[in-house]
This record gives C-alpha cells, sequence and structure tokens, in this order.
C-alpha cells in the first residue's frame, strides 16, 4: 500500500488513468450533442429553412468539467483510497495471532466496538498474512490457528457471557496454549482479576502480549433490597469520573399482561463517587409486578438484577374472634403475629366478608369459632384457588362445638370437648414440650429451643386420618399442629393460641420459622445454603451476556447449596432460579462483586479504542462518481431542450430527487396536498373503506354511477369518487361521506372519531347504509344495525326522525316521498326538526331545520343500486324489467337529491317564502 | 374463422366504447350552450306560436283565432313562427396530423375537433337542422340517430398526413363547417371553398392548433418529423428557426382570413389548451349569424 499522508492506495498505479483525462477533454468537445427526434405536424412550415451558421451547439465548459471530474472520480475510486489506513509497524509481526478475549459480561456494553476493532486487527492480519486464534476466556474452546478470512465471517456469533472466567476456566486455557510461538492480543474487559497474572505470564512466554482495553464507563447494578417499604437499589460504576446521571429501569407486565417499563428514574453520580443509590416507594401491587431492573441503554448482564421472591410481599388478613380487650396488646391474640409478620408481609384488618374480594395470599383466624355459611362458602372457593388459612385455638374454640362430632370443613381436624391444661397452678404435670419434627413434616431440620413449652391446647380426635394431618407433635405424642389440604389450598390449625397465654411457642424464634416455612411469608434474606442442601431448582429464566432474558427450561437444574454458593460459569448462569413454591434469583453483580480497574504491569502495551478506524473511500467516490453523472444526465437534457417536454412529468423527476433525498415527510406533505388538490378541484363523493374488498369496490361504483347522473342531470360536476381511510385520510374536503356497514369492519381509532365529529360538526354529512333493508326496523337487530350502533355511538350525532313528509331532502331537486336503492325499506333516519316547528297558514311546508342534516341512515343499499362499471352499464339487477329500472330511476334521484341537499343546505326550505316575498314586491 | 369474427367484434367493442364518450362529451359541451330552437323570428309556416295580429283583409276566415277573437270585438289571426330546416355539412380533418398534442395532459387536436364539431351537431340536431359530412358518405339528415352516425364517422382516423378538404357532395345554399389545422397545402383549401362559395354555400372555418405549434418552443438539435413519418425537416438550432416559423404560421393564418373573407365564410382559430366551450359558442353563433 503507497501513502500520501493520512491517504493510502492499494492500487496506486491505476492512479496513471488521470492523464488520459485532457485526451478526453478534447474528444468530448469534438462530439456534438445527438439531435432530438420529435413529432411536430408543423414541419411543413419549417420546409426549406437553413440554419444559419452551421456550428453546432458546443457541450459547455461546465458540463464538460463535471464530466472529467465523473470519470476523475471513477479513476480515483479504483485505485483503492483508504483513509487513515493501519499502520503496519504498529503490529508487525509473521507469526501466527492469538486472540484473548475476557469475553465476560463487563465486555458487553461496547462489544459491538470490541468487534470491529476485532475486525480490523484480522483485516490487517489477513494483509499480512497472519494465521489467527480466537480464546474466549468465559469458555475456553482448543486453539486452532485459521485464516483471518474465516474468522471475521464468524465475528458476528462471537458474543460475550454473562459470566467472568473463573480460575478454573483460566488454567483450562493455559493448558489449551499451542506448542508454536505466537503473539497475542488481549482484549480486556478492565477488570482486575488475580487470575490474569498466570495467563500473562503463559501468554509471555510465547511471544509480544498486546493488551485492548476500552476506556468506556462501566456500570453495574446490584440486587434490589427490600427495607423499610422502599426498595434500595445500587448502581456501581468502575472507574471514578465526574457527576453524572443515568437512568433506572423496572420491567414487567402491564396489567393487561404486556411487557412495559413500570418505573424509571434517575440515579446521579456524585464526582469521584464509586457508587449511587436509589430508593423507591413502590405500591405493594406494582412492585410485585416487577421482573426485572435494568440500568437504561446498558447492554450487559451486569446492569441488570432480577428480583426474586424476597421483593414479593403476601397479602396477609389478620381476623380475631375477640376484640374486647382493648389495651391490653399484649394479650391481643394477634399481637405476635403482627410482630412477625409485618416486616415481611402486608397486613389486612378488617371482617372477613370485606377481605375476601381483595383475594389475600393467607388469612389468619385467630380463636375464631363460628363461620357463617356464605363465609364458609366463599371460604372454600377461595382455598380451592390456592389460599391458605391459618387457624389458632383459643378460649373460644375450646369452648365451641365446631367440628366436634363431625369434622368441620374449615377444620383440619376434629376435636374433642374442651381441650386440656397441664403444668398449670389447677393441674397434673409439667407443661410440655416439643417433640422433633417427622420425616414428612415442612417444618424438618428447624431447630426445637428447649424453653418452648405448652400448657393448654385443644385436643384432636383420634381419626384414621389424623396421623396424615399432624405436621408437629407434643412430647406425649398430642397434635401441636394439625394440615388439610383443601383443592390447591390447605388449612393449617395450630392447637394453642397465637398469644403467649397457652404457650410460649410465639414468644420463640421458633415460630417465626414455622411461619416462614408454612410459605405464610417469604423470607427477606436469601437463605442459607445449608437450608437448601439437597434440593434441586430449575433454571426458569437466565440472563445472556447482553442482560437479555433467555427461557432456561432446557439447561440442567442445579443443586441448592450451588446454588448459593457457586461462582457463576456455563454450569450456573445468572438467572432465575424455580423451586417448589418459591423461587430465588442469582444475579451477575452483588454487593460482594469487586469493581476494580486492572492495573497492567509497565512492560504490557496497552491499547485503547480511539485509535481512527481505517475507512476506505472507494465506495463513496464512486457514489459521486454516479451523483455527478445524474447531474450530467439531467444537465445534457437541460441543453438539448428534451428537459422541457419532461417538465409535464417533472413530478417523475421530483420523485426521483425525493429517492435520492432520505425525505419521507416531504413526499408525505406531497401526497397529502395531491390529494387535497384532486379533492377540492372539483366535487368529489367519497366512500368510507370498509376492509372488505368487494363492498369497498360497489361503494366506489356507486358514487361513480350516482357522480355520473349529477353531471348529466345537474350542475353538479363530480370528479371520480375517492375512497377514504378514515385514519390516514382529511375528511374536510368531501361533502358526502358514504359509510356502507359490514360487521366485521374495525372500529375507528379515537383520533379518527375525533376526525369524524369534527367533519359532522362542520358541515360534513355522512349517509351510513346498513345494507340490511333495515328489516327489523331501526338498528334495532340485525348484525348490521347493531355493529352500526357500536360504530356511530362515539360520534356526535343528534336526536333523529324517520324522513318527515315535508323534509326538505323531498324537494331539493326532484320531488320524492320514497327513497330506495336495492331494496325499498321503510325508514330513512334524518336530524329530528326542532319541537317547535310548525306548519305556518297558507305555507305547503313547515319552516323546518335551518342545516343540513349530519347523518342520513338507512338499510336501502344504495350503492348498489347506482354501482355503474366503467361503461355505464348497472353492475346490480334491480328488481324485474321496467320496474326495476323504475326503482334505480327513484334511487338515483335520492342520490341526485341527497347532494343537492348537502350542497345548497336549506336552500329549498327556504323557497316557502317565495310566496311572502313576491306578495312583498307585487306591493 | 371464428378469430376473425372475435376479432372484429373485439375491435367493434373498442371503438364502441370510445364512442359512447366522444358523444358523452359533445353531448355535455352541448349542454352548456342550450339556446333552445331557434326559430326564424318571423311569421311563417311552422309549428310554434309567432303572435295574434289583427285580421287583415285578404286573410281567410279559416285563418281567425275564433278564442282569441271571442274576447273582445276584433278578430285575430294567429301567426306561427316561420321555421325552415337548414343543412349543414361538416368536415372533420381525419389526417394525421391532427393526432397530436404537445403535453399529454392537452387532448389532441383530433380531439378537441371532433368534440366541437359533434357537439355543434348535437346543437343543430335539437334546433331541427339536419346535419351531415360533406362529400357521399353522410347526407344530412335530421333526429338523434344521425348523432350517432356523425359519431361513429369522426371515430376514422385517415392514413394521410394532410387532408384535403372534401368539398364534393355540397348542398347549394346549405352551410358548412371545416374543422382542420391547415396545415396543409392551402390550395385545395382554396379551391374547396371557391367551389362552395359558387354554389352558394356559406360556412365556418376553424382552425385548431396545439400551443406548442403556435409558440414553437424548442432548442437544439432537433429532427421534426410529421406524424406520418413522410416529411423531416433537421436543424442544429431550433430556437434560431422560431421567429421564421412563427412568421410562415402568420402568413398561413392571413391567406385563411383573406381566403374567407373573399368567399364570405367566417374564420376563427382555436388552440387545445383553450376552453373547448368558447370555440362551440363562437362556432354555433356563426351559424346562427349566418342565417341572418
Amino acid at each position: 500500500m503507497t501513502l500520501f499522508g493520512v491517504l493510502g492506495f492499494t492500487t496506486p498505479w491505476l492512479l496513471l488513468g488521470l492523464l488520459a483525462l485532457p485526451i478526453l477533454w478534447v474528444i468530448l468537445r469534438a462530439v456534438p450533442p445527438a439531435p432530438i427526434r420529435r413529432m411536430f405536424p408543423g414541419v411543413v412550415l419549417l420546409l426549406g429553412l437553413k440554419d444559419d451558421d452551421q456550428i453546432t451547439d458546443r457541450t459547455p465548459w461546465w458540463l464538460l468539467l463535471l464530466r472529467i471530474l465523473a470519470v476523475a472520480a471513477v479513476i480515483v475510486g479504483l485505485a483503492g483510497p483508504v483513509l487513515n489506513p493501519e499502520n503496519e509497524t504498529e503490529a508487525s509481526g509473521d507469526g501466527p495471532l492469538l486472540v484473548v478475549m475476557d469475553a465476560s459480561w463487563a465486555s458487553a456494553g461496547d462489544w459491538r466496538a470490541r468487534i470491529s476493532a476485532l475486525d480490523g486487527l484480522l483485516a490487517r492480519a489477513g494483509r499480512d498474512g497472519r494465521p489467527v486464534a480466537i480464546l474466549r476466556l468465559t469458555n475456553p474452546e482448543p486453539v486452532q490457528f485459521l485464516s483471518s478470512e474465516v474468522l471475521r465471517t464468524r465475528l458476528s456469533g462471537l458474543v460475550p457471557e454473562a459470566w467472568e472466567p473463573s480460575a478454573d476456566s483460566v488454567s483450562r486455557a493455559v493448558e489449551l496454549l499451542p506448542e508454536v510461538r505466537f503473539d497475542s492480543y488481549w482484549m480486556s474487559d478492565g477488570l482486575n482479576r488475580e487470575i490474569r497474572a498466570p495467563l500473562q505470564a503463559a501468554l509471555e512466554a510465547k511471544g509480544r502480549v498486546t493488551v485492548f482495553e476500552s476506556p468506556r464507563a462501566l456500570y453495574a447494578l446490584e440486587p434490589a433490597r427490600f427495607e423499610e417499604g422502599k426498595l434500595n437499589l445500587t448502581l456501581r460504576r468502575l472507574r471514578e469520573g465526574p457527576a453524572n446521571e443515568v437512568f433506572l429501569v423496572g420491567h414487567g407486565p402491564d396489567p393487561a399482561g404486556n411487557p412495559a417499563v413500570l418505573v424509571r428514574s434517575s440515579v446521579a453520580f456524585e464526582s469521584d463517587a464509586l457508587s449511587a443509590g436509589i430508593e423507591l416507594a413502590l405500591p405493594a401491587e406494582l412492585r410485585a409486578r416487577i421482573n426485572r431492573f435494568e440500568i437504561e441503554g446498558i447492554r450487559s448482564a451486569g446492569a441488570v438484577s432480577l428480583p426474586d421472591d424476597s421483593l414479593r410481599r403476601r397479602e396477609i388478613a389478620l381476623i380475631a374472634g375477640r376484640e374486647d380487650r382493648e389495651g391490653l396488646e399484649l394479650l391481643s391474640p394477634l399481637h405476635y403475629l403482627h410482630r412477625a409478620l409485618e416486616p415481611n408481609a402486608d397486613l389486612l384488618d378488617g371482617a372477613l366478608m370485606d377481605i375476601l374480594p381483595a383475594n389475600p395470599d393467607v388469612i389468619v383466624l385467630a380463636d375464631v369459632a363460628k363461620l357463617t355459611g356464605s363465609e364458609q362458602e366463599e371460604l372454600t372457593q377461595w382455598l380451592e384457588k390456592g389460599g391458605m388459612l391459618l387457624r389458632f385455638a383459643g378460649q373460644r374454640l375450646a369452648a365451641s362445638d365446631v367440628s366436634r362430632e363431625t369434622e368441620d370443613p374449615m377444620m383440619p381436624v376434629r376435636l374433642r370437648a374442651g381441650g386440656r391444661t397441664v403444668g398449670g397452678a389447677m393441674s397434673w404435670g409439667e407443661p410440655k414440650t416439643l417433640a422433633p419434627f417427622g420425616e414428612d413434616s415442612p417444618f424438618l431440620g428447624l431447630p426445637i429451643p428447649g424453653d418452648v413449652t405448652v400448657s393448654s391446647q385443644v385436643m384432636a380426635q383420634p381419626d384414621p386420618t389424623l396421623a396424615d394431618r399432624v405436621i408437629a407433635q407434643l412430647t406425649d405424642g398430642t397434635p401441636l399442629v394439625t394440615r388439610k389440604r383443601v383443592g390447591q389450598g390447605q388449612i393449617v390449625l395450630f392447637h394453642v393460641t397465637a398469644n403467649a397465654e397457652w404457650s410460649t411457642l410465639p414468644l420463640s424464634g421458633l415460630f417465626v420459622q414455622m411461619l416462614e416455612r408454612l410459605a405464610v411469608y417469604s423470607a427477606a434474606s436469601t437463605p442459607k445454603a445449608k437450608d437448601l442442601e439437597g434440593t434441586i431448582w430449575q433454571p426458569a429464566m437466565v440472563l445472556d451476556g447482553f442482560g437479555v432474558l433467555r427461557d432456561g427450561g432446557t439447561l440442567p437444574g442445579v443443586a441448592g447449596e450451588d446454588l448459593i454458593q457457586a461462582a457463576l460459569g456455563p454450569d450456573l448462569r445468572p438467572g432465575l432460579y424455580q423451586g417448589e413454591d418459591r423461587s430465588i434469583a442469582r444475579n451477575v453483580v452483588t454487593p460482594e462483586t469487586e469493581l476494580t480497574p486492572m492495573q497492567w504491569p509497565a512492560n504490557v502495551t496497552v491499547e485503547g479504542l480511539n485509535r481512527p478506524e481505517e475507512t476506505p473511500l472507494a465506495g463513496w467516490l464512486l457514489a459521486l462518481a454516479i451523483g455527478l453523472l445524474l447531474i450530467d444526465v439531467i444537465a445534457s437534457l437541460a441543453l438539448s431542450g428534451r428537459l422541457r417536454a419532461a417538465r409535464a412529468n417533472s413530478a417523475a423527476i421530483l420523485a426521483a430527487a425525493m429517492l435520492i433525498m432520505p425525505h419521507d415527510a416531504v413526499a408525505q406533505t406531497q401526497d397529502d396536498d395531491a390529494l387535497a388538490i384532486a379533492a377540492t378541484a372539483d366535487v368529489v363523493l367519497a366512500h368510507v373503506l370498509t376492509g372488505d374488498a368487494k363492498l369497498d369496490q360497489l361503494a366506489a361504483a356507486g358514487l361513480r354511477g350516482l357522480s355520473d347522473s349529477l353531471f348529466f342531470r345537474t350542475s353538479v360536476e363530480p370528479a371520480k369518487p375517492m375512497a377514504i381511510d378514515l385514519e390516514t385520510d382529511d375528511l374536510a374536503f368531501f361533502p358526502l361521506l358514504y359509510w356502507p356497514i359490514t360487521t366485521d369492519q374495525p372500529t375507528p381509532s379515537a383520533a379518527a372519531y375525533a376526525k369524524l365529529n369534527t367533519y359532522l360538526r362542520s358541515g360534513g354529512m355522512i349517509l351510513f347504509d346498513t345494507r340490511d333493508a333495515d328489516i327489523a326496523g331501526f338498528g334495532a337487530n340485525t348484525p348490521n344495525g347493531r355493529k352500526l350502533q357500536a360504530l356511530a355511538a362515539p360520534l356526535d350525532i343528534p336526536p333523529l326522525e324517520s324522513v318527515p313528509q315535508d323534509h326538505v331532502l323531498t324537494r331539493t331537486f326532484y320531488l320524492l316521498q320514497e327513497f330506495p336503492g336495492r331494496y325499498t325499506g321503510r325508514n330513512v333516519w334524518v336530524e329530528a326538526a326542532p319541537p317547535d316547528a310548525e306548519l305556518i297558514e297558507g305555507m305547503p311546508f313547515r319552516n323546518l331545520n335551518d342545516n343540513v342534516t349530519p347523518v342520513v341512515i338507512g338499510g336501502n343499499d344504495w350503492a348498489s343500486a347506482w354501482a355503474r362499471d366503467e361503461r355505464g352499464n348497472p353492475m346490480v339487477s334491480l328488481g324485474s324489467s321496467f320496474s326495476g329500472e323504475r326503482q334505480r330511476e327513484i334511487a338515483y334521484r335520492f342520490g341526485v337529491n341527497l347532494v343537492m341537499h348537502v350542497l345548497t343546505g336549506n336552500y329549498k326550505s327556504d323557497q316557502v317564502h317565495v310566496p311572502a316575498l313576491l306578495d312583498r314586491l307585487g306591493n | 374463422m371464428t378469430s376473425t369474427v372475435t376479432q372484429l367484434r373485439q375491435r367493434a367493442q373498442e371503438e364502441a366504447s370510445r364512442f359512447p364518450a366522444l358523444l358523452a362529451r359533445a353531448e355535455q359541451l352541448a349542454g352548456t350552450v342550450l339556446l333552445g330552437e331557434h326559430g326564424r323570428r318571423r311569421a311563417g309556416f311552422g309549428d310554434d306560436f309567432w303572435q295574434y295580429r289583427p285580421m287583415r283583409p285578404g286573410d281567410s276566415y279559416r285563418k281567425i283565432d275564433w278564442r282569441r277573437s271571442a274576447r273582445g270585438d276584433d278578430q285575430f289571426v294567429r301567426e306561427r313562427e316561420w321555421q325552415i330546416a337548414q343543412s349543414v355539412q361538416l368536415w372533420v380533418d381525419p389526417g394525421a396530423s391532427m393526432r397530436f398534442s404537445s403535453n399529454k395532459d392537452l387532448p389532441t387536436k383530433a380531439d378537441r375537433a371532433r368534440v366541437i364539431a359533434l357537439a355543434a351537431a348535437v346543437l343543430l340536431i335539437r334546433g331541427g337542422e339536419r346535419v351531415g359530412l360533406t362529400g357521399w358518405k353522410l347526407p344530412p339528415r335530421r333526429g338523434d340517430v344521425q348523432i350517432l352516425r356523425l359519431a361513429e364517422m369522426f371515430s376514422e382516423d385517415g392514413e394521410e398526413d394532410y387532408a384535403e378538404p372534401e368539398a364534393r357532395g355540397m348542398l347549394p345554399h346549405a352551410k358548412a363547417v371545416f374543422v382542420s389545422d391547415f396545415l396543409g397545402d392551402l390550395d385545395p383549401v382554396e379551391a374547396a371553398l371557391t367551389k362552395a362559395a359558387d354554389r352558394g354555400v356559406r360556412g365556418v372555418v376553424l382552425q385548431v392548433l396545439d400551443p406548442s405549434e403556435e409558440s414553437f418552443p424548442f432548442q437544439g438539435r432537433t429532427i421534426f418529423e410529421s406524424i406520418g413519418g413522410t416529411m423531416a425537416h433537421e436543424t442544429l438550432k431550433a430556437g434560431e428557426l422560431r421567429q421564421r416559423y412563427l412568421d410562415r404560421l402568420a402568413e398561413r393564418k392571413a391567406r385563411l382570413q383573406s381566403l374567407c373573407n373573399l368567399t364570405g365564410w367566417q374564420y376563427s382559430a382555436h388552440r387545445t389548451d383553450q376552453s373547448a366551450q368558447s370555440a362551440l359558442l363562437w362556432l354555433y353563433r356563426a351559424m346562427d349569424g349566418g342565417h341572418g
């Protein structure tokens, strides 16, 4: 490649062609422009006329210059100019080249820039004939040196992973390094890792190492935490920098289930701060719907955090049997429940029947004995759908007859009368302690504190099912907690009170843990690895390197302890994992993640993204040449007078110009103007497009027939009718819209309705045609009638009446009393006359409405009666022989009257004054 | 066999589809000039009432209008307007030179000439005249069917580049209308007009020209060809021929005008970018004026 400053040429010898330009100049000057052949009847008058001088018009110098420039542009373009060509001394070398990529989430943000830098590198290697291999540290595969051209085709398939290279993968990468000597080019993601050192040493042992690092700011988002009713989110950045602002968005389904941005908020980094926090106070319902937080505009898995169940707060309704002991808080049956649940759940208070419609997750009944029939019914329905009813015993329950003889549907077991008291002042024995939890108990594994004692309880009747239903018992084998499943829900009974009256259980930490195990609420903190031992979690959604959620259904499950402890990698991808009754999210960046910039040793060359890119100019120059030749074409046409003929077709040239200029808006206005001019140059009837092609065609033909009739019979000379799309076209130009109704036409948008209403208010008229002969009376029960009612509901339509005998529509041009189309339906509806219109003595007509009726509604299928094809033949046969033709004639007369009514308004109505005027003139 | 019949029928349909359009436009144009039947404005033999006049000596009793006379003491005679049907013969240039328009928005000269002539024919036939073509093809007749026949005749195109006026078959003292661009040789025109004048035929010459023929807006090296392709003229600088061309055209118009003056005809020029209605009005007035 030859270099001229910042410009280089791949084939510089082609530039010799520039020497030919002066010769071309001479040749072009010598050749006159070609003659035009022109049809011209007046040629007779030209015969014998001689030209004054025999020298033809020369091609003007500027046109020649234009052509020479075009040719020069072609020659220079073909010589392959390159702006800022890669300097070869910069990365000289001839051995194989290994590109090592961190390919972690941290490099996803500017992945595109990295790939284009890599592309440039490969192009350079290709020119030098060096084989290249790519090694991704996040997913090392055997190194294979290939020609750079092959690799360049694979670049688009190269993606970053959502995790960071681990010690394992790096050591595997070191093992995979080939035996031969090679230079390395390390595309680092900029994060400091201890594992870099061994790899660096290994690479340096093989050849020169160049490091590429992007100077771009790196942002990361930590998982959301729920504290004191607010969501806390922390954003971090890699390097300290000036103050700036990024936007945090929360995505989730909107109430209709479509993905939407539910919350968007700006987060400001102060200057030199590495992290910034934001508190979001969101309604519980909205919070529950958020399924992803991300930093707006950053494509990286590190900028995404997935909330799991820890953000989802359950709604728990607390209902106590007695609220009469006001002030005795510690004795209140709900006090300990309140204290246990409040931090992690939303509590509802109120009557049972008021709360049920809110569909709480859990209903707690503390010492409630009797439930009314309807309460029971509703509760059962709620249970069937997955509700959880948590009951506590107490004085009332013990004293009542509930579930005594037969098992109450709202109780897990039958109860003995009275319960029992042990270890009290008036009873024998010691207070009982809890027995270890059984194998199939949900409480299995919870440590039992020694100070939990039970002094009173309600006793379960021994039943065949009892053993299955006990999930916790006392040391003497009596049930403490029993459970029964109902549909998808369950009923759990604590055989003690919810306060400390009967036992010390509510005072202990065990109580809270038991409630958690029962999934009464979900824990705010991520469970410990030990808690999840032996469980398997299925990935539901996983993140790729760019932070896009993918379905994880095809990935294998993950052991519970790994899910909590293990580092992210190909086997444990960041994402949302689903367990039996809860989900846990693994996020890329956690508060423990270290974000520090990598400090490379001084002996390593570090490159940035800031070098100017190599830009081939050949394409631009060739495009310039084509542009110049196009101008030359137009200029030549103009010079030889051919453009004049084309001026009539200037629209076409304009369109060509539009093609060159990417300016849709201009073309759009042109189109609009063309429509406006076409619609206003003459009277134009219009019909509304229904989406039914056949019907639209018929409507157009109908209006054509009507237009022709008007043309022949009246002074109204309409142009070709137009089809109107309510959504896009301007209605203001049309005096009359014909709107045939089909059952399946789309309902116009709100904007279209606004346009229609403006149209109706400003004097337009719509002729609605249900085309069903109105067999059921006005709009009542035909499908088209119902559709019309639905369509017209948002329209601003005045009260209607059936056309009265003296309506001006009956006499605007022809005298008519019926308005048939294809059908001779009875009623046609127009705006009602004002109630005070009355017949003046001696006048033939009432002094009727001063305005044009904005709508005419009927079902006679007028378009079919009017329809004529291009040759003027009727398209739809009507009735039999003569009577049909008569009917068609009357239909045309109705159309003529209608258009006359629209165009002349109340002119004919004013004719009633003519006798009075004549009378006055006569005197 | 079938194919020729089919072809013939298809062509006939194509022709017919053009034909109502011409007719419709002509009728539409004629509709703008509805002047009613033009009577002779004097008493005579006709159907329409003209006036009552007091009875004069010499009037026969049969002529007395008794109903009118019974209202007073005088006797009145009911006179009818004198109506006479006139024969009008049309010639519309069928030559190829007429099938030219410089702009696709403009009608061809032939189209305009036919519409005007047919509209005039419609008006004249409604006015009770007999209308036909010069020559032997279609002698003057009255009635709506004649309009159809005329329209059919007008739909035929001639082969030659510049047609000569047909002056045969002129009825004595009839009226004639010649519509053409008169760009061909003027001698046959002169011969035709003189022959007509000899037979006492008065008439109208309407010269229909395209705007480009009046303005000659051409530049640069050009080969001009006639529509039929029989004539061609090449020039290197079309722009410089303009003045000389216009002079020749003016000379030609002047010659036509003087020819008309000599023979008692009327002459007017019409450009296709002007409204057809004004030309029709002029034509109709010129015809009417001729009735005197």
